[in-house]
């Protein structure tokens, strides 16, 4: 007791912590996400001078005609695309860590991406096992009926899980729920992939690397505003996302209505991560690290923070692996999945050894 | 007599699973609680204590009855409106990842923050006021993983009374805390239900410290019984003495403490005073003698030496056996001269 009388005849000086929310931080961040996008649209097979891109993106003329070409037909939306799905990706992930107090929960616990890969999969690989005439179709699969297939697999998965989300009691109910779905439908794509042929196995695996570099404008018209609703959800979620923090029955005990909470983050997460690998594949390990590098960077696990950082280190990861999976000096491209944790993982695991913040995140 | 802002009505409890039969815990609970009060929940395990607390609380629907909290039905409240009214600290280790003791205290202002949660300036006065009283100005500033047990019990009360609630609620508060850290984090409630006029509810398995701080003691036994009424009340009336009777523990009325109950086999007298004498015939009885007045006993014991220094000299029938320096020197003696001759006994 004797600290305290100490410290209550000094609370006249009490320096009061401050729950600001960074804005240096917040800035340096969306600064960052702003160098990777010039300097995802300046490089790549052809290198376009930045001042030549800045002034593309003005409106402007470049020197030579077919740099605006490439930039506007062909880099541009491959930027935009990669910097919606770092951001969706990584919002989802904090938001699935937050609901299942689990820090290895990622955007796809829900299953989502799995549906989505059994939609593909049945597309690519179950037409060809049916009518092998079928064969020459593989040319006419073009990335929008992929779209379409993955789009209504995520789809049928989150009515599921949405649906039992309002029943169930506990998310951890919910989460093994996820985990069953994801098992059951690799198993049915496992069976696909028994049963098909080599080209078609091939795409489909292809598909399954992910990949930016496939979504045109238009159908950048529907992933952004899709994206768009699952963020807006997910900051009008901040506060129930906050009280969660403390745990369900805390969470009520402050006033939040649980199933109502729950429903809504379990949407948000699930529209987002859907959204993304309907048009760009399952793309892992971004929605798992960006959430635990942004808590590592700030140290703080306020949602106030955490989802504007998350949108912004998101779309600067996504950028910076979209761009190292162009591979500079090499006429190939790599497969995002393998690059986005081949380069990722050392870093995050890095920054969180030096930071020390693991151990008071979630008891781990 | 103020109004109490806690009314039950015919209150039952227990569980009313989908399938399968109710089990209903306790019932016709007429409980009542005023501001400034604190009121400790006893009971064996298995009594109730958390289904009591968490029907309260409403985070658990009654089987029949009704609560009444500040003039109105407890079910009526949205959940903001509740937030406003009861806060709780429940036994749940709250992990919330890198989180400041301030931060997290400033998450009891939720049910009065706009929808994306900013403090107000008023917000952070209540912050900064709760985390003075409980005396934690100088744990505001930590991670909240950094803390010790009962600093963080401490920043979690902190917490509830950031709610402004009228009627706080714990369960089992000091279940991981020293004796030391009990009785401060006991003090700092009852302090801060006299001085702030809120009701606070406390679940403990802490009996001699309830007894001694407690405005009100709430004793629910296992076969579904209730008493309630100020420490010295459930003494006189033996509530206490019955209630805990079949557990092997033994309400002493003299001395108004529990001790364990212990059927003592053999008799003994014993020479000396003050402290020593005491402390010895505490020896004597968890070894199994219960120490008599006078009359003729096989065993006799006579202090000698100082407080500081004392010693014991053990006489059986009359002829002094053995010196002993310390009271475990002593018991280890016995046991040893017992023991054998037990075992001789049985050979014969």
């Amino acid at each position: 007791m004797d600290a305290p009388q100490q410290m209550s005849s000094t609370t006249a000086i009490t320096v009061w912590p401050r729950l600001g929310l960074q804005p240096l931080a917040l800035t340096l961040m969306a600064l960052s996400t702003a160098f990777a996008f010039v300097l995802s649209l300046s490089l790549g097979s052809v290198r376009i001078p930045l001042d030549q891109v800045l002034a593309i993106l003005a409106g402007g003329e470049a020197e030579r005609a077919s740099w605006k070409t490439i930039i506007v037909d062909f880099r541009l939306p491959k930027a935009l695309t990669a910097m919606l799905a770092g951001a969706a990706l990584s919002v989802s992930g904090l938001q699935m860590q937050t609901l299942f107090r689990n820090p290895l929960a990622d955007p796809f616990v829900l299953g989502v991406s799995s549906g989505a890969s059994l939609g593909v999969a049945l597309v690519v690989l179950g037409v060809g096992a049916a009518n092998t005439a079928f064969l020459s179709v593989i040319g006419l699969l073009s990335n929008f009926t992929l779209a379409v297939a993955a789009s209504i697999g995520a789809g049928a998965v989150m009515v599921i899980v949405l649906g039992l989300a309002r029943r169930v009691q506990s998310s951890v109910t919910l989460l093994i729920i996820g985990l069953m779905i994801g098992y059951l439908t690799s198993a049915v794509v496992s069976l696909l992939l028994y049963f098909s042929i080599a080209e078609r196995i091939q795409s489909y695996i292809a598909w399954s690397f992910g990949s930016f570099g496939g979504v045109t404008w238009s159908q950048l018209r529907v992933m952004a505003p899709t994206i768009g609703i699952g963020l807006l959800l997910a900051i009008a979620l901040t506060k129930s996302l906050n009280a969660l923090l403390l745990g369900e029955m805390y969470a009520r005990s402050v006033g939040v209505n649980l199933k109502q909470a729950r429903f809504g983050i379990v949407t948000s997460g699930a529209v987002l991560a859907g959204t993304v690998t309907a048009f760009c594949g399952p793309i892992g390990f971004l929605g798992l690290a960006v959430p635990h590098l942004c808590r590592a960077l700030l140290r703080s696990a306020d949602h106030r923070l955490l989802i504007p950082a998350c949108v912004f280190i998101g779309a600067t990861t996504a950028l910076l692996a979209d761009l190292a999976a162009q591979a500079p000096g090499l006429s190939v491209v790599l497969p995002l999945n393998a690059i986005t944790a081949l380069t990722g993982a050392p870093v995050v695991v890095w920054i969180i050894l030096r930071r020390g913040v693991s151990r008071g995140t979630f008891g781990v | 007599m103020t109004h109490p802002i806690l009314i039950t009505e015919q209150l039952a409890i227990g569980y009313a699973p989908r399938r399968g039969s109710r089990r209903i815990v306790a019932a016709n609970l007429n409980l009542r609680l005023h501001r400034g009060e604190m009121v400790c929940l006893l009971g064996p395990n298995g009594a109730g204590k958390s289904t009591l607390l968490r029907t309260l609380t409403g985070m658990q629907p009654p089987l029949a009855g009704r609560i009444w909290l500040d003039g109105r039905d407890l079910h009526t409240f949205s959940a903001r409106e509740l937030a406003r009214r009861l806060s709780v600290v429940l036994t749940e280790r709250v992990e919330t990842g890198p989180l400041t003791a301030y931060a997290l205290v400033a998450l009891g202002r939720h049910p009065y923050t706009s929808w994306h949660g900013q403090l107000t300036v008023r917000d952070e006065e209540v912050v900064r006021w709760a985390i003075t009283a409980v005396q934690a100005t100088h744990l505001a500033a930590r991670p909240l993983h950094e803390l010790s047990d009962g600093e963080r019990q401490r920043i979690m009360i902190a917490r509830a009374l950031a709610q402004e609630p009228i009627v706080m609620a714990l369960d089992e508060p000091t279940a991981f805390l020293d004796l030391p850290r009990r009785v401060e984090v006991m003090q700092l409630l009852r302090r801060l239900a006299q001085e702030t006029q809120r009701a606070i509810i406390v679940s403990t398995h802490d009996l001699d410290l309830a007894l001694h701080i407690a405005d009100m003691l709430w004793l629910l036994t296992s076969n579904g019984g209730f008493y309630a009424g100020a420490p010295e009340d459930l003494v006189i009336s033996g509530a206490l003495a019955t209630t805990f009777a079949h557990e092997g523990i033994v309400f002493d009325q003299q001395r108004g403490q529990f001790r364990i109950d212990r059927p003592a086999q053999r008799q003994a007298t014993l020479t000396g005073n003050g402290i020593i004498r005491y402390w010895t015939a505490q020896a004597l009885e968890r070894a199994g003698w219960r120490v008599v007045a006078g009359g003729e006993t096989e065993l006799h014991i006579v202090i000698t030496g100082d407080d500081h220094q004392p010693s014991w000299d053990i006489y059986r029938d009359g002829v002094k056996k053995q010196q002993t320096r310390s009271l475990y020197a002593t018991i280890q003696w016995l046991r040893q001269q017992y023991q054998e001759e037990h075992q001789h006994e049985r050979h014969a």
